[in-house]
């Protein structure tokens, strides 16, 4: 197994810490694991990316270039990344924000309306987590377990609070592309 | 202790720490900001000291000082930083202090650009400062690697008296990988008994200098020096070696690159062609002996940097004639892509010059 993931969108929806939030988990699994951003001038405004490679074997380069999968959360992001991915992949959209459809036939789409769900849940913040629970379903990279692990690292005492929303929203978007 | 998620960039310093840095000295510069930021919030909780100097310059000086006094210290830049260090770290050579020195490599020359490059080749293993002088240079190509390197960096410099370089780029700063902070091996350290740690009165003051003035007292302080190299090229050289006894191309790469060729190598063994890595660890000393070590039938030897070509003169030096030697690079801050190298080894493989 080894699923090599571009996660991209505007600054501040979350992207990076959706990947750092797999890539922990796929720590917690034991598993070999890489997140890498992108950095720069195109922080600002543009989109912000990171690619993550959780894995049963050693990484090798962090930077994936033929990705299994991509989650887009904005329509530059589609843009850039969907000739990206490897054939059979898996490409999820944020169609709260996105009014374009996939162009690629070879690759598996879905589209989620993310922005809308988090908004459902009470929080618009938890866009990204959305994404991500319907990613960890349709590729059981690491366990939803393992990710609500991680939340608890990351949040520590003082935000724990905030995961219970957290894990109904990685719910909600799993049940988006459930068969 | 377990393994731990962190920023190459952050991961440097608590190495460092670990190892016993006490002094930071440094300026900002993308993309190493993150090392000086962890630097500045933890070293005051282990008494030690983090102070942003007003320039490159100083902040290479004030290294030379506290090196000299004995303490563990260290300063990291990113290229344009490092060149202004460059006259320091000559000094710092020349009176034999230890002390390390963090380069994450970004594109040049000038101020270039803030990605990921390995264009700072020459300026680390030929030293951008003035006369005959050497330091060791440490490429790692993991976090693990990276911590573990800083870690040993400490000892390496200790052990001989000699500035230690850690080499890396804005990739290896930026990223996040597991870490797991180990002891490096024991080494019986000499004592720091030239250290200008105060006198108490009870001895000759100690002196550190780089002036010799008399030529001839120049002349047997350099020929120590560069014994002390030989040393250093007998029991230091690192490098991590793949399928050299039956490869029919073999590839060299170092760092964030060496990622990138391990790619291009499983595709290439998929398809059958056997391909072998040469991976220097230390850039200097360059682990020449790795090349002897290539079977007679192999068709060529590839080089792979971001850059336009710079350590491929230590790799033609090592191969001494008995393969060809090709080139790949990206340089500006690209990342070469496995596709593009594979086609390179393909071509190699294929006999085509």
């Amino acid at each position: 197994m080894e699923e090599r993931v571009v996660m991209a969108g505007f600054g501040g929806q979350g992207v990076m810490s959706m990947g750092q939030l797999l890539t922990y988990a796929g720590m917690i699994e034991n598993k070999n694991v890489s997140w890498l951003p992108s950095y720069g001038p195109e922080m600002r405004g543009g989109t912000a990316n990171c690619n993550v490679i959780v894995s049963d074997t050693p990484v090798g380069s962090p930077i994936v270039t033929e990705a299994t999968g991509a989650i887009v959360m904005n329509r530059p992001s589609l843009d850039k990344f969907e000739s990206e991915i490897v054939q059979g992949g898996n490409l999820l959209i944020n169609s709260s924000l996105i009014d374009r459809k996939a162009e690629r036939e070879d690759i598996n789409v879905y589209y989620i309306p993310a922005n809308d769900i988090a908004v459902e849940l009470g929080n618009g913040k938890v866009a990204n987590m959305v994404m991500l629970g319907a990613y960890l379903e349709l590729t059981k990279a690491v366990k939803v377990e393992s990710v609500v692990e991680a939340l608890k690292k990351v949040f520590g005492e003082r935000k724990a609070h905030l995961i219970p929303l957290n894990e109904k929203a990685l719910q909600r978007g799993a049940e988006m592309v459930k068969k | 202790m377990g393994k731990i998620l962190m920023k190459g960039n952050e991961a440097i310093g608590a190495a460092a720490i670990k190892a016993g840095c006490k002094y930071f000295f440094g300026y900002p510069i993308t993309p190493q900001n993150e090392l000086p930021e962890y630097m500045s919030r933890e070293l005051p909780k282990v008494g030690g000291v983090f102070l942003q100097a007003e320039s490159e310059v100083a902040a290479i000086n004030m290294v030379y000082g506290a090196a000299g006094a004995g303490a563990r210290v260290m300063t990291s830049s990113s290229s344009p930083g490092i060149a202004l260090k460059q006259e320091g770290i000559s000094y710092i050579a020349g009176a034999e202090l230890p002390c390390v020195i963090v380069n994450i490599v970004r594109g040049g020359p000038g101020l270039g650009g803030i990605q990921p490059a390995q264009s700072d080749y020459y300026q680390a293993t030929r030293g951008g400062g003035n006369g005959d002088y050497r330091h060791v240079v440490y490429a790692p190509a993991t976090l693990q690697e990276t911590v573990d390197l800083v870690m040993e960096a400490f000892d390496v410099a200790d052990m001989y008296r000699i500035p230690v370089m850690v080499i890396g780029d804005g990739m290896i700063g930026q990223m996040m990988e597991p870490v797991e902070f180990k002891e490096p091996k024991k080494r019986e350290l000499p004592p720091k008994d030239w250290a200008t740690d105060g006198t108490k009165g009870e001895r000759e003051p100690n002196i550190i200098n780089s002036l010799f003035i008399d030529p001839q007292e120049l002349e047997d302080h350099v020929w120590k020096l560069e014994k002390k190299h030989e040393l250093i090229k007998q029991n230091e050289t690192r490098y991590e070696e793949y399928n050299l006894e039956d490869a029919e191309v073999v590839v060299v790469a170092y760092g964030t690159t060496s990622r990138v060729v391990k790619n291009a190598i499983a595709k290439c063994e998929e398809e059958g062609i056997k391909v072998g890595l040469i991976r220097p660890i230390t850039l200097w000393p360059f682990p020449e002996e790795a090349f002897d070590k290539i079977n007679e039938n192999a068709k060529g030897v590839l080089t792979v940097e971001m850059s336009t070509g710079q350590m491929i003169d230590d790799v033609k030096i090592a191969v001494k004639g008995k393969h060809p030697v090709y080139f790949h690079g990206r340089t500006g801050g690209m990342v070469p892509d496995p596709r593009d190298i594979v086609a390179e080894i393909k071509k190699i493989a294929g006999g085509e010059k």
